[in-house]
């Protein structure tokens, strides 16, 4: 998450609740779940595809 | 990409009859020439349209390409040589950042997901109270008035803190700027009238703070004047958009009853059929950019300092991503469409609208069974395409009692 990026629009967290959030001070998103839950892959996807500012970013590399 | 560059010169001024909902069919054609297209400007400026989706997302996801007022070039009016002067402190649509991050800043915390679903109790009574009202009054009843502008308004007014007394003659002030067809000098007046208004409210919360988002803001390092365009753009914004999709989108749900039956049917059916009428009414339906520099854009360069209209409605009823782009369909899939925009600019209060549509749609159809126009289709009256966002004048609506 580029949180310097976000522009606070909430596409993330409509669209997958489970794995990201917004803060209550200044509205950017946040990651709850770093390694989301396998049945939550595809609709993180989206949420990467949604992100109207290319702030999410989803790495296959198992640690992360 | 074989197609020879398709050149537009004018731009539609109306729909086809019988297709309120349908972007006008020059429109949809130029759309099938190619996703980009050359337009001429009034007064002879080079400059290009958009149709497609995924060029329209990619401008709009792209730094290259500016927001700023000063940089604008009206679609369809020459202005000559008049200079435009930049967008006035605060009106954060029209600049780029780092000024427009700036105003949006201290603003993302208040339009969350999370706070503006804790407004769903309130829009749910607001909507019952609406209710309530026309079914007390009896039909007929114009659905614009009775429903869909009280709606939203009463909403961004309260977040703001427009206090109830102020909120009549607000709204008429901002509606009458908005609708595309007041006179300029009256247009004028309106605004005026507005920026008056504004600047005594921000003053009035300075002075006594209150519990809402603009008492909040004077806590920032925000001017007067600044706090003053934040809010005109929040309420021109808050008010206008989310009214015509209410109105136009129960105009089109009565046009097409098996999936007005379908929205009856299954109350979870509510956020995917919002999603799915903003993707076909698209009401706010071309934005404008201008590239800062030379930058390739579908096999075409658009040249450094050329005006570039974005069409959403074509956009979001582009075959290439949408199947069956034309028809309203209320369990379509496919999300991502382009009505709140895309990039930097994405609607801010695209939430909200979000928890006033999935509140007021099914609410309304519910408790009216027999809901129908009271007049033929073809008689309600529709904005003219030169407004800035599409909807209906009046929608005529009866039921039987
Ligand atoms: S979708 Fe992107 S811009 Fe919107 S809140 Fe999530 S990270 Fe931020």
């Amino acid at each position: 998450m580029d949180a310097e990026r976000c522009v606070g629009s909430g596409m993330c967290v409509l669209t997958v609740g489970e794995v990201f959030d917004q803060r209550q001070g200044d509205g950017k998103a946040i990651v709850l779940r770093p390694e989301p839950p396998v049945e939550t892959r595809d609709a993180v996807r989206e949420a990467v595809d949604l992100c109207p500012a290319a702030a999410i970013f989803l790495s296959t590399d198992r640690r992360h | 990409m074989g197609d020879p560059l398709h050149t537009v010169t004018t731009l539609p001024t109306a729909r086809q009859p019988g297709c309120p909902f349908d972007p006008p069919a020059e429109l949809i054609d130029t759309r099938r020439h190619g996703p980009i297209s050359r337009y001429t400007f009034p007064g002879g400026k080079p400059g290009w349209l958009i149709t497609g989706y995924d060029l329209v997302r990619s401008v709009l996801a792209d730094s290259r390409f500016s927001s700023r007022k000063e940089l604008m070039l009206h679609p369809t009016i020459d202005y000559g040589d008049i200079e435009v002067p930049p967008a006035p402190p605060g009106e954060f649509l029209h600049m780029d950042d780092p000024q427009h991050r700036r105003y949006r800043k201290p603003l993302m915390g208040k339009f969350t997901v999370r706070r503006m679903r804790l407004l769903t109790e309130r829009v749910e009574q607001i909507t019952a109270d609406h209710l309530d009202a026309m079914e007390q009054a009896g039909p007929p009843t114009d659905l614009v008035t009775a429903f869909a502008k009280p709606i939203p308004a009463i909403m961004i007014c309260e977040l703001l803190g427009v206090p109830y007394q102020d909120r009549g003659s607000f709204q008429e002030q901002v509606g009458s700027f908005m609708n595309g067809e007041t006179s300029d000098e009256d247009l004028i007046a309106a605004y005026t009238a507005t920026q008056e208004y504004l600047a005594e409210l921000v003053a009035a919360k300075r002075a006594n703070p209150t519990d809402d988002v603009l008492s909040d803001l004077t806590d920032s390092d925000l001017t007067d004047e600044e706090l003053k365009g934040i809010s005109l753009l929040l309420l021109a914004a808050g008010l206008d958009t989310t009214a015509n999709m209410l109105a136009l989108g129960t105009f089109a749900l009565l046009q097409n009853p098996e999936q007005l039956a379908a929205l009856r049917a299954d109350p979870a059916l509510a956020d995917r059929a919002v999603e799915e009428l903003l993707r076909y009414l698209s009401v706010a339906k071309t934005f404008m950019r201008t590239a800062l520099e030379d930058v390739e854009l579908g096999g075409q360069t658009v040249k450094a300092g050329s005006p570039v209209i974005l069409s959403y409605n074509t956009a979001n009823r582009d075959p290439e991503r949408f199947a069956d782009p034309h028809a309203l369909d209320l369990h379509r899939q496919d999300g991502g469409h382009l009505a709140f925009g895309h990039g930097i600019h994405q609607c801010l209060g695209q939430q909200l609208a979000r928890v006033e549509m999935r509140v007021a749609f099914p609410a309304l159809v519910n408790r009216f069974p027999t809901l129908r126009l009271a007049v033929p289709a073809g008689e309600v009256a529709l904005r003219p395409e030169i407004a800035d966002i599409y909807g209906v004048k009046s929608l005529p609506v009866t039921w039987d009692a």
